[in-house]
Parts: structure tokens; C-alpha cells; sequence
């Protein structure tokens, strides 16, 4: 079927793109299970770099999970009633706000962790609790939430659903709850899948904000990488990968149904 | 309680956190930025200094690179996916959105995997083909990260653009380049435009892959970072926050105001 | 007098002036309809008496004697059908039925017994535990319907009921929609911008034009004795006839007719059904079109009026374009209406 030149350059140029992304992912998978990566596969496989990264770095894994549990609370608690108030209001004001919480998108996370040492880093119970690397995931994570759920309130006709709602007796707490949050559930899935996988990946924030104490996943893997023989650190991201992928799948697949609900 | 209260109750947690972690420590940024030896000329200071111009000259000389090589891949890439449906479509689609959810320090051992000492370039070539570490390395990592970023946002796009302005062209005569040319690529422009301006904040802002690659090639994030943390120069790296802050930032807007896409300027 | 509208008006924040100072009063068990152009402000008036808009300062609402202008929307115990029906999408047929009933906490058994009641009455039984999303136009119509009346409201509002539905269910549904109104006993007031919905459903009609009720009658009394222009343009149709007239006697072209009585300073109208061709009348008019629409043609006359006058021929065959043809018209079916200002 590819029969045009064009068409199979176009291929040709597709295939090689995964390769190039696809290639050194395997590569790691491989090396985490390889007795001796510069001996090759031929020194046979095994678990025992698997068995050690979760011996150093099991610590590691929880934190991150736990993070990402905590940063998800958070942004439900903030997220989610604050896109309904700004979907409900739209007009310039909402649209600032809206801009303006979306900023750590576009500020690199190095800028938002050296804003947050400057101004918290001297309160030491708070610098060096868990709560501080926290207060960077929400903030970075935050927009995703709102963005999601904002998406599909503007999908539908709220303003007329809550009309409904209101001439039949329900007073505005019952109407967000009844009516808000049950329509909203496909973008609040999307928002919260987006916000656990990039809670877990996250880094650039965090390696500023952590401590020796509170190594996140991604910490630990800059520390393998740095330190670590190339199996280690390849097991790590091994298990990394473990966790991820299912998460991005189910974050596309639930952000394609939020578009589909939304179409 | 009226339901315009009700709205404004909604948004207090939001106006609380927002305040307290967002405005106040970006305030506090700015302003110790001009805390400094030299007080807000600092800013001339950045243009004036070989080490920090010459790094901001590289930094976007890279970005500049990364985008073009990121648009130019992810665009044929996509336009291939959304126009043919084969077996194995999916699995591409899959492979070329992977590496989104990857922080940068993982892409940085990407392509230590790949050019680094015990690497497969390295393995399979003769000769000394270390380039991991190099401008040539730093190259390729970011551009690991840009392409999924690229090829969503021009998949999107190119999704939307009516199949029958093709048939249209096709029925008036002209050959299949004259209609890339003059039906698909322009229809896409916007797309493009945002997806470019999205890959060269993100170039311009990304630290994971640099911190790992632990490259000899000065860009800003790294700058900033040993400006903060090995120099304890912290108005130097405050100042220089806030120029790459609002380089990114300002695309980021240009790049919102073309498609409205919402991806993170992560990496 | 059940609901009572004294200087009711709305002035958005731009300055549009919506809703002109309204008074309107309607019976116990009374269907009103508002009906109108849009823009003419119907919808307005609706939704201040649901309680979604608040009037401007000065305006009092009364229900029963009770004063409700300050009332909240969820509060005024309003039955409201909306235009695209807003039902909830997450809650099936019986969940919307049983909302409002949810709303006034009352028990699981009182709830079960009435949507059980209104389904019936509905005969929405089949679709009971259906999704929303799983019925049709005409289904969504009535569940919106029972929806609204299930909490037994004191009031029941309609917004352009039927016009999200395509025409051929909109006459079917206008008959029900007509009689399960009349079977509730309940107040209503809905809108519409279609003459014949708000005749076939309404007890009284309040034609609107440019934020002000400019009539309310009987559909009756607004078909054959529209006190404006507007309302004998809008309701039936009524075209503007002759040249102009003089004491008792209006001149066509080349023509005259009779009145039965002076009608000087005054203009003439008429609707198509009263123009009939007859080849024995003494009044002359040219075809300038002819349509044939299954019972009967509707054929364009010219000299009649400035502009065509239409007449409605029910025959086997009609005349040919170009032809001059008898006219008579009843001299008692032509309305006398007050002259309007107006580019003529």
C-alpha cells in the first residue's frame, strides 16, 4: 500500500523516529536484567540488580507514590471547585486567573523551586518536611486538573443544567455536587491520571526542594545514574518504566474519552 | 447562600495556595534578583558578562536546532500516522508519545544508552563514537522529549483539516507535493508555530536531561543551578531565572494564542 | 388572581432594555403563552418569574398575594421545561423525575410513589430506567415535562417547549403536549415563537413586540380583533389592502369598495383565506404568481395594495400568471386598524 516514494519516505522517516525513541528504552529494560551489560546478553539473565534497586531504593518508590497520592488530594480539593467557579464565570477576570495558575507550565521548574527556596527555605520545619516538595508538585500539576475539568464543563451546557437543577429546589452546594461533579468525572479521571504520572516523573522541581532524607523516584534515578554501576541504573529505570507506562496509557485513553464525551 | 457566593467559596482554595506558593515566591524572585552587588543592573550585568551571554547564545542556538529538527520529524511523522490507517498504527502512535511522561534525567540516560562510553553506537561502530556528552548529545535528548510534543500537537491539527480540501485540490490538477505545499502545510501553520514555540521553551528549559548528561556545553538551567548552589551567587541565578522564566513563558503564550495545546514545558 | 406581574422590566448591564415595564395577571389553572419574535423579550419574562433573572428595581411579583420578588430560584417551588430540556446526563429517567422530590427531602417510598404517578400519567413507563442519552427528542420532551411537574409545583414555566424538536413530531407533540397540560390542572405560562402552538395549547395568548405584551386575549379575540398591526401581521398573517380611504369608501388602482361604515385615517388589512377569486366581482387584480400547495393555491395578486395581496383558491385549476382576475372580498372580514407610523 505505501507504493510512492513520498509514502515510504514518510514511513521510513516514522520507523526511524521510534527506533530512536524506542531503541535505548529497551536497551534499559534490557540492561536491567542482564548479569553484565558490556558483556552482553550472553552473560545470561537475572533479577538480582531488580532485587538490589528495590533494596536501595524501595524508600524511594514509596515516597514518590505516596507524593503523588497526596499531590492528587490536593488538587481535587483545589482543582476541581475552582475550574467549576471559573467555567461558571467566564469573562476576563477567570481568564487571568486561569493564566496565571497555568504560569508553572511555562516557567521552567528550576525558576518555581528557586521562587519557593527563596521565600520558604529559611522555615526549616517546612523546608525540610515531605509538605515542601508537595507544595511544588500541586503547584506544577494544578493547571492540569483545572484545564481538564474546565475542557469538559465548557462541553457542556452547565449553565442551563444548573438552571434545571435550581427550578427544582437544589441550592448550590447540592447543584455542584449533584449536577458538577457527576458531569465532570471524565475530566476529573483525565486530570487525575495526568496529575499522578507527572507527580511520580516529576524532577526539575523536585531536585531542588528535596532533601538527603526525602529522595523521590526520579531523584534516586539522577543518584543511580550518577553513582550506580549501568545495571542498577537500568533496573531502576526498569522498574520506573513499570510504573509509568500503564499510567501514560490510561491517562491517554481516559483524556481521549474526556475529548469524546466533549465532542 | 447566593450561588455567587457559592462561586467565590469555590475558588478560595485556589486563591489561598495560588497567593501563598505562586505570587508571593515569584515576587520574592524578582526581588532578590536586585538584591545583588549590582542592584537591578544585574539585567545589563547578564549581557555584559562573556560566561552568561555566550550561554544564553548557546542555549538558544540549541533550542533553535532542536525545534527545527523536532518539526520537521514530528510533521511528517504525524501527517504519515493521521493520513494512513495500517495494521501497527497504534503501536507507532504509542512508541512516539512514550517519552512524555519521561522527567529529563531519564532521557539524559536515553542517550547515554545510546552515545554514552558503554553505549550502542559506541558498540556497534568502531573507533570512539562517545557523543553523549557532547553539544551533539544534549542535541538529541532534548529532541527525545520534543518530538511527542511536536507530533501531538501537529496530529491534532492535521486531524481537523477537511479531507475534502485535498480531493479539491487533486480534482483542479494539482500533483500531490503542490498540495502539501499549498493545502496541507498551510492548514497546518498554526499548529506548526505553536508545536515550534512549545519545543523551544521547553529546550530552553529544561535541566533533568543537562543535569544528567553532566555536559561540558554551558546552557542556562545548568547555569543557574551552579550559579545557585556552587557559587551561592543567588542574585546571578535569580536574575537569570527570571530572564529564562519569561523567555519560555512568552512562547508559551504565542504558542497558546495559535492552538490553545496544553503541554508542560518539562524535560 | 394566582400570579401577579406589576412593573416588571429588565435592563441588562450593556443598557439593553430586555423587558419593558410589564403587568400581567393570570388565573388559578390558566395556560398563558407568551408568544413572540425573538428578542421580543418573552424568554426574559419567563425566567424573572422562574427567578433565573432579577428584574430591575420597582417590579413586584406576587403569588397568591405573596410577594416572591425576592425569592430564590430554588426557593419559588417553579416547575421550568427549558428549551434544550437540560436534563442531567449522569441520572437516568427515573433520577431526573425524582429530583426535585429529593430536593424536598422527602422519603424514599413519598418519591418512588409520585415518579411512579407522573411516569404514568406521562406513559413514560417503557423508558423509566433508560439512560437520558437512550431517547429520542420527542421522549426527552416528556421526561423534561415530568421532570418539572413531578415536584408539584405552584407554577409551571415552559421555555420554547417543542422547538428543539424537527416539525413533523412538533405537531403531534403540540396536540399532547396540549392535553397533558390540561390533565395536570396546573398554572402554566410558556413561550413560543409559533402562532399555532400557542392557539392550540394556550386558555390566553399575550402577543409580545420589543420588550412590551402590545395584546392579550383569547386566541379568538387576537385572530379577529387584533387592536395593532403587529398582532394582525403576526397572528394570521394579515396583509395591508388598498390605497387608501376616504369616509366609508376604499380606493384600489382602478376600483372601489364599499365599507360598512367610515373608516377614514384608518388602515385596512386582510388575510389570504378572506380574498376570494370571483369573476363576477367588479374588483380587478393581476396574477403575479401562482403556487400550487395540495389543497389549494396560493396565487399573488397585484393591484390590491402596494404591495401583493395573497389569496388562498381552493379549485381544481387556477389562473394563469398574467391573467386579471374578479376579486371579492367581505367587506366585514377586512380589519380597521389605527394607522402605525411607517415607511409606506
Amino acid at each position: 500500500m505505501f507504493k510512492s516514494p513520498a509514502k515510504l519516505f514518510q514511513l521510513a522517516i516514522t520507523l526511524l523516529a521510534c527506533a530512536f525513541l524506542l531503541i535505548p528504552t529497551l536497551q534499559s529494560a534490557l540492561a536491567g536484567v542482564t548479569v553484565n551489560y558490556f558483556r552482553g546478553v550472553s552473560s545470561g539473565l537475572t533479577f538480582k540488580w531488580i532485587i538490589e534497586v528495590w533494596a536501595l531504593y524501595s524508600g524511594s518508590i514509596f515516597l514518590s507514590i505516596g507524593l503523588a497520592l497526596a499531590c492528587l488530594v490536593c488538587t481535587l480539593i483545589i482543582g476541581v471547585p475552582a475550574a467549576y467557579a471559573l467555567a461558571r464565570n467566564p469573562g476576563r477576570l477567570s481568564r487571568m486567573l486561569e493564566e496565571f495558575i497555568s504560569l508553572p507550565l511555562a516557567i521552567p521548574g528550576l525558576a518555581l523551586a528557586l521562587a519557593l527556596l527563596q521565600l520558604y527555605g529559611g522555615w526549616r520545619e517546612f523546608r525540610m518536611s515531605w509538605t515542601f516538595i508537595l507544595v511544588g508538585h500541586v503547584l506544577y500539576t494544578l493547571p492540569f486538573m483545572v484545564r481538564s475539568v474546565m475542557s469538559v464543563l465548557a462541553a457542556i451546557d452547565l449553565k442551563t443544567l444548573e438552571e434545571g437543577a435550581a427550578s427544582l429546589g437544589a441550592p448550590s452546594h447540592r447543584r455542584f455536587l449533584d449536577i458538577v461533579v457527576p458531569n465532570a468525572l471524565p475530566g476529573i479521571l483525565a486530570g487525575a491520571l495526568t496529575v499522578v504520572t507527572l507527580s511520580i516523573g516529576e524532577f526539575n522541581l523536585t531536585w531542588m526542594l528535596h532533601t538527603p532524607f526525602l529522595k523521590t523516584l526520579p531523584v534516586g534515578l539522577a543518584d543511580s545514574y550518577a553513582s550506580m554501576r549501568l545495571e542498577i541504573a537500568s533496573a531502576y529505570t526498569l522498574i520506573f518504566f513499570a510504573m509509568i507506562v500503564p499510567l501514560l496509557l490510561a491517562m491517554q485513553w481516559a483524556t481521549a474519552r474526556a475529548q469524546r464525551i466533549m465532542s | 447562600m447566593t450561588s455567587r457566593t457559592f462561586a467565590q467559596l469555590c475558588l478560595l482554595p485556589l486563591a489561598i495556595f495560588t497567593l501563598t506558593f505562586l505570587a508571593l515566591p515569584l515576587a520574592r524572585l524578582i526581588l532578590a534578583s536586585g538584591e545583588g552587588e549590582f542592584g537591578w543592573g544585574i539585567y545589563l550585568k547578564i549581557l555584559q558578562t562573556p560566561r552568561y551571554y555566550a550561554t544564553l547564545l548557546q542555549t538558544v542556538i540549541i533550542s533553535v536546532a532542536v525545534t527545527i529538527a523536532a518539526l520537521g520529524i514530528s510533521t511528517t511523522a504525524g501527517l504519515f500516522l493521521v493520513r494512513n490507517r495500517f495494521m501497527g498504527r497504534g503501536v507507532l502512535l504509542s512508541i512516539l508519545t512514550l517519552p512524555l511522561a519521561f522527567p529529563g534525567v531519564v532521557v539524559g540516560f536515553m542517550i547515554i544508552l545510546l552515545g554514552g562510553r558503554q553505549g550502542l553506537v559506541n558498540q556497534i561502530l568502531p573507533g570512539h563514537w562517545v557523543f553523549a556528552y557532547s553539544a551533539f548529545g544534549l542535541f538529541l535528548g532534548y529532541l527525545y522529549f520534543s518530538i511527542p510534543r511536536v507530533l501531538l500537537t501537529v496530529m491534532a491539527a492535521a486531524e481537523k483539516i477537511d479531507p475534502a480540501l485535498e480531493e479539491a485540490a487533486l480534482t483542479l490538477g494539482a500533483p500531490s507535493h503542490r498540495v502539501v505545499l499549498d493545502v496541507i502545510l498551510p492548514a497546518l501553520a498554526p499548529a506548526m508555530i505553536a508545536a515550534g514555540a512549545i519545543a523551544f521553551a521547553t529546550a530552553m528549559g529544561a535541566f533533568g536531561t543537562a543535569f544528567t548528561l553532566a555536559t561540558n556545553i554551558d546552557v542556562l538551567p545548568m547555569v543557574i543551578y551552579t550559579e545557585f548552589t556552587l557559587s551561592a551567587n543567588i542574585a546571578m541565578a535569580a536574575a537569570l531565572s527570571v530572564v529564562l522564566g519569561v523567555i519560555t513563558w512568552v512562547l508559551l503564550l504565542i504558542a497558546r494564542s495559535f492552538s490553545g495545546a496544553t503541554i508542560a514545558a518539562g524535560g | 388572581m394566582t400570579l401577579s406581574l406589576t412593573n416588571t422590566a429588565k435592563t441588562y448591564a450593556d443598557g439593553t432594555r430586555a423587558l419593558r415595564s410589564t403587568n400581567l395577571d393570570v388565573a388559578q389553572g390558566e395556560i398563558i403563552s407568551l408568544l413572540g419574535p425573538s428578542g421580543c423579550g418573552k424568554s426574559t419574562l419567563l425566567r424573572i418569574i422562574a427567578g433565573l433573572e432579577t428584574p430591575d428595581e420597582g417590579a413586584k411579583l406576587l403569588f397568591n398575594g405573596e410577594d416572591f420578588t425576592q425569592i430564590p430560584v430554588e426557593k419559588r417551588k417553579v416547575g421550568m421545561v427549558f428549551q434544550s430540556y437540560a436534563l442531567f446526563p449522569n441520572m437516568s429517567v427515573r433520577g431526573n423525575i425524582g429530583y426535585g422530590l429529593k430536593m424536598q427531602k422527602l422519603s424514599k417510598t413519598e418519591i418512588n410513589t409520585r415518579v411512579d404517578e407522573v411516569i404514568e400519567l406521562c406513559r413514560l413507563e417503557p423508558y423509566a430506567t433508560r439512560s437520558i442519552t437512550a431517547l429520542s427528542g420527542g421522549q426527552r420532551q416528556r421526561v423534561a415535562l415530568a421532570r418539572a411537574f413531578a415536584p408539584r409545583p405552584r407554577l409551571l414555566l415552559l421555555d420554547e417547549p417543542l422547538s428543539a424538536l424537527d416539525a413533523a413530531l412538533r405537531g403531534q407533540l403540540r396536540d399532547e403536549l396540549a392535553q397533558l397540560l390540561r390533565s395536570f390542572g396546573i398554572t402554566a405560562i410558556f413561550v413560543t415563537h409559533d402562532q399555532d402552538e400557542a392557539m392550540a395549547i394556550a386558555d390566553r395568548v399575550a402577543v409580545m413586540s420589543h420588550g412590551e405584551i402590545t395584546q392579550i386575549g383569547t386566541p379568538e379575540a387576537l385572530y379577529r380583533a387584533p387592536k395593532s398591526e403587529f398582532v394582525a401581521r403576526f397572528i394570521g398573517a394579515a396583509m395591508p389592502l388598498g390605497r387608501h380611504i376616504q369616509a366609508d369608501t376604499m380606493y384600489f388602482e382602478t376600483s372601489t369598495l364599499k365599507l360598512p361604515a367610515p373608516a377614514a385615517g384608518k388602515t385596512a388589512f386582510v388575510r389570504a383565506e378572506d380574498v376570494r377569486l370571483d369573476d363576477n366581482s367588479p374588483l380587478r387584480a393581476k396574477v403575479m404568481s401562482v403556487t400550487f400547495l395540495g389543497t389549494h393555491y396560493r396565487i399573488a395578486l397585484e393591484g390590491l395594495a402596494p404591495d401583493p395581496v395573497f389569496a388562498l383558491h381552493s379549485a381544481l385549476s387556477a389562473p394563469k400568471v398574467g391573467d386579471t382576475v374578479g376579486v371579492a372580498i367581505d367587506p366585514a372580514a377586512i380589519l380597521m386598524l389605527p394607522a402605525e407610523k411607517k415607511a409606506a
